[in-house]
Formats: structure tokens, sequence, C-alpha cells
């Protein structure tokens, strides 16, 4: 049997109160809740300023981004898509400090079955790579920074860093490279509300109509091309009338 | 301090599938009934509306649904002699949080299991004999036939609105349906949703290899359907954002397009949404539930006394209360001694995935429902003789592609990059051309000695009480099983006219971070013994009567198919007991 010291509990429920939207326990009996405009829609990411990255972090995550997706003549690639805008919007925010998961301790290096089980979160881990990858390239690479070599020595540079032949210091290089790869390509993919897929480029790129929500019409249209360009949560560009 | 609430006739731990049945069923009874849910209350127009559900980072990547593991998770270990660490960001599994539970956010593929599965150590040993299993298996009977379930399997199959087509009426093989299901009293409530272009390519071809295939039974409508409590489902739109999703058209059979909103206007109902039951309260015999001890968002601790608790979490948790409240006898793996924790199982997932020409394949692989696809069945359970073969179980595998959203769904041909150029030219080329079935072959995973739960020595929730600890790892039966099925569903997909066959079969050592399903099984199973069984064939505890514990934490083992159906007719069947027996005569409904 386990008993709860009122301490324990106030301490856990402020960690409830924190991470929950709607956090209130309730009762509901007799009808089914209702409340006029009750919803959580997602906040769109507003242009503008960086909200993690440093001027210098940013300019190396928009050089990664567009080594990671190049740019071809059909689509842009990271930088224009919005990559590192979606990268700095998620690290200023819940993903960036991971929200919600399991952050207690102790921390201790299992094996690759076991999951991550860093100390650090992801915004301390970008922080601190980009960092390392800079000083990386200063010391071995005539004293340049990242964003100053030329775009195939960025390429080999990635690929030894993918492959563990550099390491970068005091980083898990291999799992940084690995969780980069994966948010950037989370912003090539994901709703353009979230800053990256700017106009919905890698949708059109790919043929997915994104939020459209029903294709009743063509389930049984075998083998034709679905004709219509996708949509976003936000709708369309050419939904909105131009300010005259 | 606890404060203390009015008793009541019933308490019900956590409002999901077979919380929201056995609430329904028991209130007809007139009796006074509340549910406590640990998560938030969840409806369709406030929580996952139209416009703004298809959103594939929020949903899907960043796991808004689900339990938040920084309000308690598990911790993993693959053998015995290892430390166990917990599972920070979910993986292999996704524990649902909330009112209708993990009937929100599933695919609703709506199985039964096979006669032979509910006795299974009598059938394998009695065909194969039992040398043929392994030593360390520990795979039982669930002390309850397939007939005696097939009335509440077809109640909640007619709640739901479940589509397919029947393959066994009474006894009578049916063309064009699964032929190896058991025998069912009555066709499915509604036709089979329509079939997009790749599954139904799965189908010929499987036909050509000569298998029956047949549509997955779907609880997504394939028309609009008023169940036999008048409540109203919507036509599927194939929208592609089922699983791991909220349903915004009303057409994925949940709780909440099923039953709450007619349970929730009965005035002997009531939920406490926001408040995680920490403990079940025993009398001074120990043998006799109280009620529940629950905290709520303020952090006050109540204590809600009741004549009838019903258990019915998610798995894990459901154990993990049991032994937090020191009901059954915790196992012990090495003394091969105790119930609680014992014969936890998952399931033995692979996939394949294949690419086609692009000049002469268009999939539009984003027309899909969570159900949607064409399955075969010969190799699930004991539907095929596995004498030559050397290991038991198997799972029904076909085209079950779910979806096209394109963080998930971008796969690319062996060899290519995995950033740059090559990598973008690849995505662009394939993703209207490349397969990927997601849980293509469904296996079972069988019961073992060493693979179990209890209590972690060092790792707490926010209540500073200990975090279940999972031990788990695949044993040799299981990855011989899926070589063996993988090979099969790889040569339908070349029979399709696949250019490049990719077979991901499965591997140990398990992975907590690869999802496979959300369907946990078993640690506080049922039986015939209370040696080797938490709860009898009714769902109730053997030590504490009226305490009854839904959910698939009472399957002996995990068969080749999703739980849900099965975990729901043991409610009905459950509730059915409860109110036409026990009511008049609370105490054992079985005696050992």
């Amino acid at each position: 049997m386990t008993n709860l010291s009122r301490r324990d509990l106030l301490a856990a429920t402020a960690l409830v109160i924190v991470s929950e939207t709607v956090a209130r326990a309730g009762v509901v009996s007799g009808q089914l809740p209702w409340h006029p405009d009750a919803g959580s829609p997602p906040e769109a990411v507003r242009p503008g300023a960086w909200q993690f990255f440093t001027e210098q972090e940013a300019a190396a995550v928009e050089a990664l981004a567009d080594r990671i997706i190049p740019p071809d003549p059909q689509t842009p690639g990271g930088k224009d898509a919005g990559c590192a805008v979606f990268i700095d919007r998620q690290l200023a925010g819940a993903y960036g400090h991971r929200q919600g998961l399991y952050t207690r301790g102790p921390f201790v290096k299992g094996i690759k079955e076991q999951g991550p089980q860093s100390a650090q979160n992801p915004a301390e881990t970008y922080r601190a790579a980009l960092a390392a990858l800079d000083r990386y390239c200063k010391s071995k690479e005539g004293g340049k920074s990242w964003i100053e070599l030329p775009g195939e020595r960025q390429d080999e540079l990635l690929h030894a860093v993918e492959s563990g032949t550099v390491e970068l210091e005091g980083i898990d290089t291999k799992s940084f490279f690995e969780t980069l790869l994966k948010d950037m390509q989370e912003g090539f993919f994901a709703d353009p509300i979230y800053g990256g897929n700017r106009d919905m480029c890698a949708w059109k790129m790919i043929g997915f109509p994104g939020a459209r929500y029903d294709y009743r019409d063509w389930v049984g249209r075998h083998n034709e091309r679905y004709p219509y360009p996708p949509v976003s949560i936000a709708g369309r560009p050419d939904w909105t009338p131009k300010k005259t | 301090m606890t404060r203390k609430l009015p008793k009541k006739d019933v308490v019900i731990v956590g409002l999901g599938w077979t919380g929201s049945i056995m609430a329904n069923e028991l209130t007809e009874e007139g009796l006074d009934v509340v549910a406590i849910e640990r998560g938030p209350w969840r409806n369709t127009a406030t929580d996952y509306p139209p416009n703004y559900v298809q959103d594939e980072l929020r949903y899907r990547i960043r796991h808004e649904l689900f339990l938040q593991p920084e309000q308690t998770t598990f911790t993993f270990r693959n053998k015995m002699d290892q430390t166990a660490l917990p599972i920070r960001s979910w993986g292999a599994f996704m524990p649902p949080n909330g009112v209708g539970g993990g009937g929100v956010h599933w695919n609703a593929e709506t199985w039964r299991f096979l006669p032979s599965d509910f006795v299974l150590r009598t059938h394998l040993t009695q065909r194969y004999g039992a040398r043929f299993l392994p030593a360390d298996m520990t795979i039982q009977d669930w002390g309850i036939t397939f007939d005696e379930l097939e009335p509440y399997y077809d109640r909640f199959e007619y709640l739901c609105g479940t589509s397919g087509t029947a393959g066994n009426l009474k006894g009578k093989i049916q063309e064009g349906g699964n032929p190896f299901e058991g025998p069912r009293s009555r066709p499915y409530p509604n036709p089979a949703q329509q079939q997009p272009f790749s599954h139904a390519l799965f189908a010929k071809a499987a036909r050509e290899l000569g298998y029956k295939p047949f549509p997955q039974p779907s609880g997504n409508m394939s028309q609009a359907y008023t169940n036999p409590l008048g409540v109203r489902l919507g036509p599927c739109t194939y929208c592609g954002f089922c699983e791991w999703f909220g349903c915004a058209n009303y057409s994925k059979a949940s709780p909440q397009t099923t039953i709450l909103p007619v349970l929730v206007r009965k005035p002997n109902f009531l939920v406490r949404d926001q408040s995680e039951v920490t403990r079940i309260n025993l009398d001074s015999s120990g043998k006799r539930a109280t009620g529940v001890t629950f905290v709520d968002t303020s952090g006050t601790e109540w204590e809600q006394p009741a004549d009838l608790v019903i258990l019915s979490a998610y798995t894990v948790f459901n154990v993990q209360l049991l032994l937090l409240s020191g009901i059954g006898k915790a196992y012990d793996p090495v003394a091969n001694q105790g119930v609680i924790g014992r014969n936890f199982t998952h399931q033995t997932i692979s996939d394949v995935t294949s690419f086609f020409d692009p000049a002469k394949f268009i999939f539009n692989p984003f027309i899909a429902s969570g159900s949607i696809g064409m399955c075969i069945d010969e190799f699930n359970g004991d539907n095929f003789d596995h004498g030559p073969h050397g290991f038991v179980g198997g799972g029904y595998m076909g085209q079950v592609q779910t979806n096209g959203r394109p963080i998930e769904t971008t796969p690319t041909p062996p060899g290519t990059p995995k950033w740059g150029a090559k990598w973008k030219q690849a995505v662009r080329e394939s993703y209207q051309s490349a397969l990927k079935p997601g849980t293509g072959v469904h296996g079972s995973m069988y019961s073992y000695r060493d693979v179990y739960l209890d209590l972690d020595p060092t790792y707490q929730d926010r209540f500073k009480r200990p975090l279940m600890r999972i031990t788990m790892d695949f044993h040799e039966n299981e990855l011989k099983q899926n070589a063996f099925l993988t090979d099969k569903f790889a040569e339908v997909f070349q029979a399709m006219g696949a250019r490049q066959v990719v077979k991901e079969y499965r591997k140990g050592p398990y992975d907590v971070t690869a999802y496979q399903t959300t369907h946990l099984c078993g640690g506080a199973v049922m039986g015939t013994d209370p040696k080797t069984s938490a709860i009898n064939r009714y769902l109730q505890s053997w030590d504490v009567p009226n305490l009854f514990v839904m959910g698939a934490s009472g399957f002996p083992q995990n068969a080749g198919y999703n739980p849900t159906g099965t975990l729901a007719a043991l409610a009905y069947w459950s509730a059915e007991a409860i109110r036409s027996r026990y009511l008049k005569n609370p105490g054992p409904l079985l005696h050992a």
C-alpha cells in the first residue's frame, strides 16, 4: 500500500496544472458538457524574429536545411521551405523543453532498445551541438565556420557525422544528426501553420492533398491521379482575398 | 486529509470502452454508478473537430491525445538481469488517457479471436503434443469458449456498427468473408467499406495465390448507422487521419459515438474526470473492496466508497492498481508463483514495403480509413499445420495501409540516402507508387515465464509511487513465426507486380522505441485456477469478489488479432453475469 503525503500531492498537482490546457477536475452528469466556442485550435507560427536561435545559429541551421533538403528546379530546399523556422519555433516551445515527457532521474545510459535517456532537452542539445559544430569547423577547416564552408565540403562533413567518423566534442553526434534529420523532415512535411512546408511545397512535390478530409468520391476510382491541390488547416493562400 | 464522498453502488476506474459498457449495463439495473477517469473529458467538437484534426505533427508525432509520460510511464528492460530504464517518450505502444480511452484514437479494427484461441493450451497439446511447446511458454486456456462469447461479440459489433463481410454464418461458410472465423449468429450490421486501389489489388493477387481474402472488419462506418441505443454515426470519408486521431465525422465507433450520449443522460450516472485513482481500498479482512481513493487536480485526496469496484483502466494500470492495493499475490518469475504481473504479452508485428513502377501505379495512399484493407487469415492461430515449422501462433496479414500522411509515410527504396538530393528525388518518385501497410503482419505473442510486470525499484511517478516495470523480450517461437509469415506476406506483393519488395522482419531484442501496436495484454489474466490466474471466467477477482477487472489485462496470451472486439465482448459477458447472478447474491460466482 502506498500512502501519499499532502506535500507529494501538491507537488504532483502543480505539475499537472502546468502541462494540461484544461486541468481542472470536474463532474459530468445529466447532459453532455457543452461550451460555446470551446476547442483548442493550434497556434499558427508567426513570421518574424527567431525565437530560440541566435542569428548565428539560425544561419547555420538554414545552411543545414539546404544540405539535408536541397533546392531543385521544382521544389524549394529546406531553407526556403521554412524548416529552420519550424525547428526554431519547436525548440522555443513544448518540444524543446520536453513538456509532457518523463524527465525524472536518475539518468542512466541504457541499451538502444530502452530509448533515449539523455538528461538534456532538445533545446539544450541543439545549442550545444551547433556550438560544437562551429568549433569543429574552425579547428579542422582552416578557421572557417560551418556556414563559410562550400556546399560540397558541408555534405562531406555531414556524411562523416552520419557515419560516426566525425565526433563533435561533448555531443552524442550520431544521435544528434538523427534528431536533426527527423526535425527537418517533420518541418518539411508538417502543416504549414508550423512554419515549414511553405506554400505546401512539400505536399505539392509528392501529391499529398493535406487536410481535405473527404475522399468518398475517390475511394472507388482506382489508379487515377487525385487532381486537386493541397489544403492546409489554415486553408489556401488563394482563399484569402488580397488586401488592396 | 482524505475527504469522503457519499457511497455509490458501483465505482468504475477508467472510462474507456470497457468502463463505458459496464457503466451502461449496470445503470440499466438501477444502480448508482460513478466513473473516475484520470484524463480529461473529451468530445468530438472540442477535441478533434474537422477544422484542425488533420494535423499529423500535433496528434501523430507529438501524441496529443495520449497519456503524457510526465504524468506516469513505465520502465523497461529485455531481461531480468538488466536494469530497467524509464520510457521517457512513447514508442512501441501508446497508452491512452481521457474519457473514451483508446476508443478515441484506435483504428477501429474490430476482430473476433478464433475458437481455438480460447482453449489454446488444450488445443495445441492435443494436436501437437505437450513437448511441441517451449518449456518456458506459459500459455493457458481462458476458462471461456468462443461459443459462450459469441452473443457478446455480436452485441459489441451492433453497438459499433461494424462494417464487414461475414465468413461463417451459423456454421455455413460465406463467399467473400473470412472462412476461418468462428460461427457467427448474424451478419455484420453494416456492409464492408469500399476498398481503395492498393487494397483491392492485394485481394486480387491473394486470390490468385489460392488464399481467401476478405475485408478487414471495420468500426469505420460504410454508411450512416443508428445503433441499438439510438446513437447515430455518420459515413466514413476515408480521410486518412484515423489511428492516433479522433474522428471529426462521428464515423469511427468510440464510446463518444456509441454509448456516452445515452449514458451521461442517465440520472444514476456521474463522471469525475481529471481524477486519478491511486488505490483500491479493502476492509480489514482483505477480502472485500470498500471503494477507491483518488486525487483530483487540486491535490485533494478523496475516498469514494462503493459496493462494487470495476477496474477498467489500460492493461498496465490495472495491474499497477492491483499491486499497489495489495490485491492478489504478486508474480515471482524465479519461484514461478503468484499471479499479478504474470503472462504479460504484446504483439509480433512486421511489415513489407513494396515499390511499384510509378508510370503504371498511382495508389493515392492518403485515401484510407483506419480499418481499411483486405486480409488473409490462412496463417493465423492454428489455421495451418504448424508441425513442419517448429513454432506455434500466427497472425492475419493484409494490405491494411491506413494513411499517406507524409511525415510517417514517405518510404524510399533500399539504398536511398537518408537526406540530400537523392533522398528528395526518391520521396517524390515513390510517394504515389509505394505501399507500406503499417501492421501488415499482425502476429500473436504468447506468454513466457520471464515476460512480466512488477513494480520498479527506482523510478517513481509524480505521486512518488513506483512505476510499473516491464520485462519483455521476443522469444524464438515468435521470431520464427514472424519470419515464416513475413515471407508469405511478401509473396503477395510480388504477385501484385511490385518491382521491389522489402521484408522488414521483426527481430529481437524487443525494442521499446519501435511502434508495433498498443495491444499490451495480460498481467491479471483470467483462467480456471487461482494459482495461475487473477480473475475467473467472469472477470471477477479470485481474492476480492466485489472487484471485477476488465480489459486486455485478462488475456492469458495475445492472439494474432487486434484485442478490442474481444475485450469489449468480455465486458458484456461479465456485465451479464453481474446483472443476472452477482447482484442477487453478491459473492464469488465460482469457487475454485
